[in-house]
């Protein structure tokens, strides 16, 4: 069931157009992310759907009402901001009663609620402290229990993680999809780190200056981006810019004939495309139609990457192999891959 | 590094420099005789004659009354006008203009000040002093107030509102309580410069409710008598503890962020 509909928003800041003609559909229950280099508009997006900014045209409905004409604090809607805006003046339990209080639910209640969501995030013995008493991953989990207490229809978190030295990523990571599960609530997470899209969330939009470019679960994501900027920054990938023909698709200056792709579908031959192959796709063949040299190998324990200069080509073509590199640097070598393993991406 | 000890002279010179009219001052308010050319023994019989002196006593009650009327209307007038130029960030000349009387010579806000009052045909008194103090008071606390703002995060009121609080409960649960060290500091900066005010005070006071600093001045007209250090020596105690006491405030509620 759909839970929120954007359709058609834009909103320029004078000559930057930080959202171009969205349009997205969450569902109910979900996790979802907003994918995207820095400065894409991930933030300025869920401002809107927050309340805190007005887009220039375009319409947002949440349960098929118009969440537009609602005020910030009228909205079923939470944002868990970048820096966690935690109050400085209030203790723990203060800052996450404090929504709750404006609910003006009864005293018994809040005090019910703020405990019971204390222990959900794992810091029952925090609530008198504040928040400058507390670790990274403490303000976070806080700033998380005190959206998450509104028991709001959709919560936004603007790149929850990022302010979390690594280790203590991972952990929120599983930490932060457990919560979700728990407490039902459609999530809509913003990130512009794709590993962190990939383990999250069930559906992914990947943004790039603006404009949503994809929307898909992160396996279809990873194996049929849909465009160039998609297969470029989802993933490691090799790409090759050519010209569909009847065995494949030609690169000028490139191969001992044309690359072998995936069957062309209604694409006619003769049309512009991008060819995406998978650094694991890519295979050593001496029958293989493109010939360079080993430039690089790095062992990653248990599988190599090794990088392969092909001339004609600007970017190395990469490859990861199963245990050491079988090939040392200086070395000539073929490459090749399964036609079906090599994704066609349509002109743009 | 360590620096060689006489490296610290001048500094120490400076100290010299800025603390022996005081350290007399307070040494003289002790002194049993009656010049400040000889030492006649301890004694704080000037404390004795100050606190039976009634033109000191009436002076020292309306500067009070001014000193505290003055300080809350400039607190509250001045973190409005703090605020509301930090909502219009448009307005770059009205916070030029907002600060401006903090740094106007008092010359000119005095003479400004009472040709106002004699256009509008108002009676001169304690109330005339209390708004011309305001009127600078004012652009302190703005200005105190408004630094404070400038390094303020204004996600915290986005979250307030993003939880459910409208802008009024917005404003009085978040805004102020982030903002109370600089009002703090913006009061008492106001009391302390309206405390010893003289000049503003001297052009608009009714001659009925001369304010502390002006029965003083009168008083010296006559030559310094020992009872005014005492007065200094007491003014000099409850400035400082008044700063002293500012510093505890702003480093206690920033020990709270
Ligand atoms: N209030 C604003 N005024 C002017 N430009 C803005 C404002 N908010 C965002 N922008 C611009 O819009 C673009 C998108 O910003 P943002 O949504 O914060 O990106 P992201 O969160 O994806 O990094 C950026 O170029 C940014 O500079
Ligand atoms: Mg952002």
């Amino acid at each position: 069931m759909t839970l929120l509909s954007v359709t058609g928003v834009s909103r320029r800041f004078g000559d930057v157009t930080a959202l171009d003609d969205v349009s997205l559909d969450i569902v109910q229950g979900e996790f979802f992310a907003l994918l995207g280099p820095s400065g894409c508009g991930k933030t300025t997006l869920l401002r809107v759907l927050a309340g805190f900014e007005r887009p220039d045209t375009g319409t947002v409905t949440l349960d098929g009402a118009d969440l537009l004409a609602l005020p910030a604090h009228r909205r079923p809607v939470n944002l868990m901001f970048q820096s966690y805006a935690l109050f400085p003046h209030m203790t723990v339990e203060k800052n996450i009663a404090y929504g709750l209080h404006r609910e003006g639910l009864p005293k018994d209640e809040i005090r019910a609620r703020v405990a019971g969501v204390l222990a959900t995030i794992g810091l029952p013995g925090a609530a008198k402290r504040r928040p400058n008493q507390l670790s990274g991953g403490q303000r976070q989990r806080v700033a998380l229990a005190r959206a998450i207490v509104k028991r709001p229809r959709l919560l936004l978190l603007d790149e929850p993680l990022s302010a979390l030295d690594k280790k203590v990523r991972a952990e929120m990571q599983l930490e932060l999809k457990r919560l979700q599960h728990e407490v039902g609530i459609t999530f809509v997470v913003v990130t512009h780190d794709q590993e962190e899209a990939m383990s999250l969330a069930d559906r992914i939009a990947v943004f790039s200056e603006g404009r949503v470019e994809q929307v898909d679960a992160p396996v279809s994501l990873y194996r049929r981006p849909r465009t160039r900027f998609v297969a470029d920054f989802v993933g490691a990938n090799n790409l090759f810019d050519g010209v569909l023909r009847d065995g494949g698709v030609e690169v000028p200056g490139v191969g001992s004939g044309p690359l072998p792709c995936e069957p062309p579908g209604d694409l006619p031959a003769g049309s512009p495309v991008v060819l995406s192959v998978r650094p694991e796709n890519v295979r050593f063949d001496d029958e293989g139609p493109l010939a360079g040299t080993v430039m690089d190998t790095s062992f990653f324990g248990g599988v190599s990457r090794v990088a392969v200069e092909v001339g004609g080509l600007t970017r190395p073509v990469e490859l990861t192999v199963p245990g050491t590199a079988p090939a040392d640097p200086g070395k000539p070598v073929r490459l090749s891959w399964n036609p079906d393993r090599a994704i066609l991406i349509g002109p743009a | 590094m360590r620096r060689a000890r006489w490296a610290y002279g001048p500094f120490w010179l400076t100290y010299l420099f800025l603390y022996t009219p005081i350290v007399v001052l307070v040494a003289m308010s002790f002194n049993a005789a009656d010049t400040p050319y000889s030492w006649g023994g301890f004694s704080t019989s000037w404390y004795g004659e100050l606190s039976g002196d009634e033109a000191i006593r009436e002076g020292l009650v309306n500067t009070l009354v001014v000193a505290a009327g003055s300080t809350a209307l400039a607190t509250v007038l001045g973190t409005l006008l703090a605020v509301g130029l930090a909502r219009y960030p448009r307005l770059r000349v009205l916070a030029v203009l907002a600060t401006l009387p903090a740094i106007l010579p008092d010359l000119i806000l005095a003479i400004g000040l009472l040709a106002f009052y004699s256009a509008v045909r108002a009676t001169l008194g304690l109330h005339s002093v209390l708004l011309a103090h305001t009127v600078f008071g004012m652009a302190f606390v703005a200005t105190v107030v408004r630094t404070r703002l400038s390094h303020s995060d204004t996600s915290l009121e986005e979250a307030s509102r993003d939880l459910g609080a409208g802008p009024v409960t917005t404003f009085v649960r978040i805004t102020l309580p982030t903002l109370a060290p600089g009002i703090v500091a913006g009061a008492l900066l106001a009391f302390t410069l309206s405390i010893d005010e003289f000049v503003i005070a001297f052009f608009t006071a009714g001659p009925k409710d001369p304010t502390l600093p002006i029965v003083i001045y009168s008083m010296v007209r006559f030559g310094v008598t020992p009872e005014i250090n005492a007065l200094a020596t007491v003014l000099l105690a409850v400035s400082f503890t008044v700063v002293i006491l500012a510093q505890r405030l702003t480093r206690l509620t920033d020990s709270l962020r």
